[in-house]
Order: structure tokens, then C-alpha cells, then sequence
């Protein structure tokens, strides 16, 4: 897939390739290489320059200007400009008019420091080069040099929420599943990819993991007993329990917005339908729905009230929605014969969701104000797709050239990054929470 | 505005090890888990192994004969139901193949078995394993009609995540369309 097409619906001479980025994988003694790619337009981005940060220790080995410089490129709003090494960082006043000629509106600089007891502080300053005035002066602080990612994760998100107003989600984390040969690894790695943590590896298909809204645990589907059954486990030491496990098929969890209960779609009674359990296991399920179709994929709406989910109740697949206390059951999708894989943005606003269109499977988002949808996706292959906390990002899985990869793209469709590897399958992607 | 930024950010392979190397405890964590799910399933051949020993001794009572499941030639060596496109009929053709089945495990009150369902690759991985738990039922159902009590057989799904054969075309997705019947 070339990146002109990646960016779907704009002129190929517009479509810029942003950023390129390599990350090595740790995979059960192999390096699985991962690479980031980012294809955007040109069109209304605000110029913006990072300089170099001062980093003297060797323990910090990677430079945090350049995890920033990544991330605020891959945002779809920024454009980077070289600073040409102008002092950036003071802590005497920034050159205004060397900044100003370089022809960014913003500038950034800043150190990140190692102290004897392991702690780094990263030091940021952020410089309004229309305004001609500083106007953050901040610092970040991390336990551990391993940590440096995240705290420059930490610091772009201080900084395109200073500009943009809104939430950054670079220091979220995202999980997702492998196959590399005959083995599957549940993953949880930085929103980029980086910082790869192997959470379950098995020989058997591992789907559908899903974030508890506090990020501390994962609810995922194993077949490692010969079907599929729904686990919880704990990010933090590992543990897990086996929360619906009953007779037949076990699958689709998601959490409710207070993390005390999972919808799940069970075949205890014959056909897939919507059962809510424990999020703690324990107590027998209570069924949702009761159709004489398949009903599944359960999600539950950002404040509670309703539960959509996918249902072939009226001949074809479709989504629907019923209250989560149960109730009438209203259908969400027409027009194609397939409609599959509801997810509702945190915001509550836009509704995301597979959909095929003459023989391929894109992924479609629909503003829930005025029902209007904009087709997100172009690879024909799409599934999963998952908002971003802050609402302005859908990561979804496609499959290209016999590789399944994930793309992270703008809800306006502007901008798009891959996660791709040349030696893995990469799949069933979902966001975590802001919390960390 | 229309000129091409390219630049390339490479992290070094020194500082992702460096970061691999700072959380052991989370791979021991993986590692922890997965030697749960080893121990467990290994507790699962144990059980099923049992399972078949008691079985084999209890199809020695019933008759002297040796176990017809293990003879290529009897119908009950058909262990696959094929279904066409967006389906869940069961063929006629299949009709002796299930009352084999069916015969067996009347015969064989102590043999127990799943029926896995399976669907092509295309579409959602999660509506998938719901479709192929449609053709597993309905093969369930079909034995249950032919008498077999429903504590002897299960249905699950696999959905699209075992495929027999993983090409793209017609017959290779058609080969995925089925469910397995697994003593």
C-alpha cells in the first residue's frame, strides 16, 4: 500500500509522509521490528519546531525531542520545522526573531536530568513565537531512566493541550494481540508502539482484549481451553480469573464505565446473546437480550445508559441499541447488508463501526448529532476499530499484502499512522484509558 | 505548505533493549501466566485422557468389538459438516454421517463430544465466532432430534481463528465453512 493511498481521498501530491519511526519488538527471543508510518495532508498545520534537549547522562538514551517531535507530527495538527540548533531550552530568553524566520509559531526546548537516585526530571519550555512570549516553563518527573518514554510522552501531551485545548493521549497506552508463527502475545505497549509489554503468550488464538476504564486490568478472550473463554487479568501483577466460562462460546467482553460489570456475548442457551456479569466473576449472568438471532459485540455508551451491539435479528448483520437495564431494542444501521463492531467515541458523539461496502470492509464514523457517516478506511480489510480517550483518534486492524498491521487514524480522516511489522501479524486493537 | 517533510525518527536498538531489560518482572509476569495456561491445559489432556480410558473400558462392557471411532472406514470417521455461504443448513448428505454419531453416543452413554463451528476469515472476528457457534448448534441440534442427550454434546466456536485452510479463494473459504465433531 503506497502512502498516497493511505491517505485516502486527497490528492496524492498533498498526501505527506510525516514521519517514519523503527521500534524492535521484544518477542519471545526474536526481534519482531516494528515500524510506524504517518501519512497526512499539508493543508492548515501549525508550524512548530523542537529543539534538542539537553541530556548529558548516557543512561538516557533516547532523545526526548524526538519521541515529541513524533508525537505532535502524528497528532494531524502540527508541522515540524528544523530549529536549526537555536537555543531553545534557556534559561536565557529565546531569540525571537531567529525564531520567527525559521517560520514556526511555536518552539520547544528544554533537559532531561538523572539524579543520583535514579529520578529524571524532564525540563520543557514551551516559547509562543507570534506572541513572542514564553509561556510554559515545566517540568515532568519520572522514577527511572526506563521511564524517559513516557515522561516525553507526559510532555507532549502538556504541551497540545496548552496549544490545542484539548486532551493529548500520547501518554495512554494501547493493547493489542501478535501472531508470530504459531504463537499469539497479548501486548500492551505506549499509544505509538513503543514500550512493549508481552501480557499473555499462548499457542492458541487470543481476541477481543478490552481496557478496565481505570487501565489497571485487560478482559480478553483465550482459547486455550479448546473455546473461547473470557478472562480478566491484572496489569499489575498478572493474576487473572476465568469471569464467564460456561457452557458453549464465551466472548465479546466490555466494561461498563464504572468497571464493576462486563457484557459479554454467551451461547449458554443456544445461540450468541448479551449477557452482564461481574467484572470480578462470581455471581451467574443476567441476559440482556433475548432474540432468536445472534446478538453480539455488546458495547456500552460512555455514560452508562445504553448498550449497542451487533444483531442479525432482522436478516443481516446490524447494529442495535437497548438500554443497559434492558428495554426496547432500537436498530442504529441501514443501508448495507453488514454493519458490525459498534464502538461509541468517550465524548459520546460519534459512533465507529465496520460496515462493508461493495465487497470490502471499511470502517465507518458517524457523527450521532446529525447521523451523518464519513467513511474513515481504505484498505478494504478493516476490523476492531477503537476510539481514542480524547475522541479524536480510531485505531483499527487492517490486513495488506498477507500482513495484519493497525492504523491510528484522525476521526476527520486527515491523518493516518501505521503500526506494521515485517515479521508479525498485529491485531485487535484497543486504546486505554488517560489514566497512568 | 506543499513541500514534503520527511523525516525519519529511528529509535536505537540499544535504548529499546535498555527499556526491554527495565521490566522483567512484567515478562515474568507473561511468563507466569503462560505456564499457568500450560499446567492448565495439560490438567485438561489428564482429564480427557481419563475421560477416554474410562470410556474405552466402558465400550469394552458394552461390546467386545473394538472401538469403531478408531476404524477409517466406518461413516463415524466423517468428522466435518460443510456449510454453504452465510448458512447454517445442514446438508442432506450429511444425514448419515450425524446418525452415526448419533448411534454412537446412544450406544456410548459415556463419550461426550464438541462440536466446533468455524466460518471464513471474512468480516468481524467476534460476529464470526457468534455464525460459527450457529452451525455448531445446529449441528447439536440435529443429534439432539436424533436422541443424543444434551450432556453429551457441546457446542462451541472457533470462529474465524482456525481455519483448515488459509488461501483466499473460493474453495479454500468454502473448507472453512464447516463445523468438527471432536470426541
Amino acid at each position: 500500500m503506497s502512502f498516497a493511498s493511505l491517505a485516502g481521498g486527497f490528492s496524492a501530491t498533498r498526501a505527506l509522509k510525516v514521519a517514519s519511526m523503527l521500534f524492535y519488538l521484544l518477542a519471545g527471543g526474536a526481534f519482531a521490528q516494528m515500524r510506524i508510518d504517518v501519512t497526512g495532508v499539508g493543508a492548515a498545520l501549525t508550524p512548530i519546531t523542537v529543539g534538542d534537549f539537553q541530556q548529558q547522562d548516557p543512561r538516557l538514551k533516547q532523545q526526548v525531542a524526538q519521541i515529541i517531535r513524533s508525537n505532535l507530527a502524528g497528532s494531524g495538527l502540527f508541522r515540524l520545522i528544523d530549529s536549526g540548533g537555536l537555543p531553545l531550552a534557556g534559561p536565557g530568553p529565546v531569540d525571537h526573531v531567529a525564531l520567527r524566520s525559521l517560520g514556526a509559531d511555536w518552539a520547544i526546548g528544554g533537559a532531561a536530568i538523572r539524579f543520583a537516585n535514579g529520578q529524571v526530571d524532564i525540563r520543557y519550555r514551551l516559547t509562543d513565537a507570534v506572541r513572542r512570549q514564553e509561556i510554559v516553563d515545566g517540568k515532568v518527573t519520572v522514577e527511572s531512566d526506563a521511564d524517559l518514554r513516557l515522561g516525553a510522552h507526559k510532555v507532549s501531551d502538556l504541551i497540545y493541550e496548552r496549544i490545542t485545548g484539548n486532551k493529548g493521549i500520547f501518554a495512554t497506552r494501547i493493547a493489542f494481540v501478535t501472531k508470530q508463527g504459531d504463537r499469539y502475545r497479548l501486548i500492551v505497549s505506549d499509544w505509538d508502539g513503543g514500550s512493549p509489554t508481552v501480557i499473555l503468550t499462548s499457542l492458541e488464538p487470543i481476541i477481543s482484549p478490552s481496557w478496565s476504564p481505570d487501565g489497571t486490568r485487560l478482559a480478553y478472550v483465550s482459547f486455550e481451553d479448546r473455546k473461547p473463554v473470557v478472562y480478566v487479568q491484572m496489569l499489575e501483577d498478572g493474576r487473572r480469573i476465568a469471569v464467564a466460562n460456561f457452557r458453549g462460546s464465551n466472548s465479546a467482553p466490555t466494561w461498563s464505565p464504572d468497571g464493576s460489570t462486563l457484557a459479554v456475548a454467551l451461547t449458554r442457551d443456544g445461540l450468541s446473546q448479551i449477557y452482564l456479569i461481574p467484572s470480578m466473576g462470581g455471581r451467574q449472568p443476567s441476559r440482556l437480550t433475548s432474540s432468536s438471532a445472534i446478538d453480539t459485540e455488546p458495547v456500552y455508551s460512555p455514560d452508562g445508559r445504553f448498550i449497542y451491539f451487533t444483531s442479525d435479528r432482522g436478516g443481516s448483520p446490524q447494529i442495535y441499541r437497548v438500554e443497559a437495564q434492558g428495554g426496547t431494542v432500537s436498530r442504529v444501521t441501514f443501508g448495507s447488508p453488514y454493519n458490525v463492531s459498534p464502538r461509541i467515541s468517550p465524548d459520546g458523539r460519534l459512533l465507529a463501526y465496520v460496515s462493508r461496502r461493495e465487497g470490502r470492509y471499511l470502517v465507518v464514523v458517524r457523527d450521532l448529532a446529525i447521523n451523518s457517516d464519513r467513511i474513515l478506511s481504505d484498505g478494504g480489510s478493516e476490523e476492531s476499530p477503537s476510539f481514542a480517550p480524547n475522541s479524536r483518534w480510531v485505531m483499527y486492524a487492517t490486513r495488506s499484502k498477507g500482513r495484519d498491521s493497525l492504523v491510528a487514524a484522525t476521526v476527520d480522516g486527515r491523518q493516518k499512522l501505521r503500526l506494521s511489522s515485517s515479521a508479525a501479524d498485529i491485531r485487535e486493537p484497543t486504546w486505554g484509558p488517560l489514566q497512568r | 505548505m506543499k513541500s514534503l517533510i520527511r523525516s525519519v525518527v529511528a529509535v536505537s536498538l540499544a535504548a529499546v533493549l535498555a527499556a526491554c531489560s527495565t521490566a522483567p518482572l512484567d515478562e515474568d509476569k507473561g511468563a507466569e501466566v503462560q505456564a499457568r495456561s500450560e499446567s492448565a491445559s495439560s490438567s485438561g489432556a489428564a482429564e480427557s485422557a481419563g475421560l477416554a480410558g474410562r470410556s474405552a473400558a466402558a465400550s469394552e462392557t458394552e461390546s467386545s468389538r473394538p472401538d469403531p471411532l478408531s476404524d477409517p472406514a466406518s461413516p463415524l470417521a466423517k468428522r466435518s459438516i460443510y456449510f454453504d455461504f452465510d448458512s447454517f443448513v445442514i446438508k442432506d448428505e450429511y444425514r448419515p454421517v450425524l446418525e452415526a454419531h448419533a448411534a454412537y453416543l446412544l450406544a456410548n452413554p459415556s463419550r461426550r463430544i464438541v462440536i466446533q463451528g468455524n466460518t471464513d476469515e471474512r468480516g468481524s472476528r467476534e460476529y464470526n465466532i457468534a455464525l460459527g457457534q450457529k452451525r455448531a448448534e445446529a449441528v447439536r441440534r440435529a443429534l439432539s432430534t436424533l436422541g443424543v442427550p444434551e450432556a453429551q454434546a457441546e457446542a462451541v466456536s472457533f470462529g474465524e481463528e482456525r481455519p483448515k485452510s488459509t488461501g483466499t479463494d473460493e474453495a479454500s473459504l468454502a473448507e472453512n465453512r464447516r463445523a468438527d465433531i471432536a470426541y
